[in-house]
């Protein structure tokens, strides 16, 4: 089991990186770009079979420590 | 007094923390590494800066779980003063001993220069030894301190007194300008509830001699330290 993690920032939160890639995307002559989001992406490779317990774990990993709620929020998947 | 000051692999700021509080000060201060799960005869903790477990994942997100900070936590419970500079107010922020986070500057230009910082209160043992007209000259470096809390958040730090410093200009006019980081509301420094727990982005401990520049982190130091012994003082009586 693979479980992939995707950690954004909180849209109330500004975001200068995003704003950075947005400018040079933009002055590429990308168009219709109408805001970026620079994230984090974890893969985590588990070794259990259950796919219950992996989630609940990982929801409280994410939560307690691999996003901060204050500024991030997660998707987390399983697969 | 006996100061407490913290390592963590990556710790850049603990030597001249240390510097400062032992010869600059004349007190006594200790290190205490990362996996010490005491902290000893401390009367107070400094969280120094630098870049604790690498900054991976965010800063200070891998440091809060090291079996020091646990001891930290348990000091802090019991009413120990604790003072995170730079990367340890990232640290105290993750650890939830303080509200908000810290994050890129809105510049995205890692910023190594002199600021200036209004003291907002001298009711809290970090700033009671600070006249309020003086503008502290004090050195910033850092890429991620701009501080960021809700709306609720900002207001309730607002009303509580809570914010305990803020980027200002020379003439002690908080603007844009004078914003080093994008922080919220200028926000350079703050305390928890309890007034016991603060952390700053500035380096006071940079800033204790005229050789450097400027001796106004001084107060900083010299207000805990005024602070812990009218404790003694009380706990004596």
């Amino acid at each position: 089991m693979k479980a992939r993690i995707v950690i954004t920032p909180k849209k109330a939160v500004v975001d200068p990186q995003g704003k950075a890639v947005q400018n040079a995307l933009e002055h590429m002559g990308y168009g219709g770009i109408n805001a970026v989001h620079v994230g984090k992406y974890l893969e985590i490779e588990l070794n259990g079979a259950d796919r219950e317990t992996a989630r609940r774990q990982l929801d409280e990993a994410c939560h307690k420590f691999l996003s901060n709620p204050v500024i991030e929020d997660y998707k987390l998947e399983i697969e | 007094m006996n100061f407490a000051v913290l390592q963590f692999p990556a710790s850049n700021c603990d030597q001249d923390a240390l510097h400062a509080l032992r010869d600059v000060l004349g007190h006594s201060a200790r290190y205490v590494w990362h996996k010490e799960t005491s902290l000893g005869d401390a009367d107070a903790v400094i969280v120094p800066g630098g870049f604790s477990y690498g900054d991976y994942l965010r800063c200070g997100a891998i440091a809060r779980f090291s079996p020091v900070m646990q001891a930290v936590q348990r000091f802090a419970a019991g009413g120990g003063l604790v003072l995170g500079i730079c990367n340890g107010f990232q640290v105290l922020c993750e650890a939830g001993l303080l509200p908000g986070a810290l994050i890129r500057n809105r510049s995205l230009q890692f910023r190594c220069e002199h600021v200036y910082l209004k003291t907002l209160t001298t009711e809290s043992p970090f700033t009671c030894r600070i006249p309020l007209d003086k503008l502290l000259g004090i050195p910033i470096a850092h890429g991620e301190g701009c501080y960021f809390a809700d709306e609720e958040t900002l207001n309730m730090l607002q009303a509580n007194d809570r914010i305990l410093w803020q980027y200002c200009n020379a003439q002690g006019e908080i603007t844009g300008q004078s914003n080093p980081n994008g922080s919220l509301r200028n926000i350079a420094g703050i305390c928890n509830d309890r007034r016991n727990v603060a952390g700053l982005m500035p380096h006071p401990e940079r800033a204790c001699e005229t050789i450097l520049g400027s001796e106004d982190g001084r107060l900083i130091f010299e207000s805990l330290l005024h602070a812990l012994q009218s404790k003694a003082v009380a706990e004596a009586a």
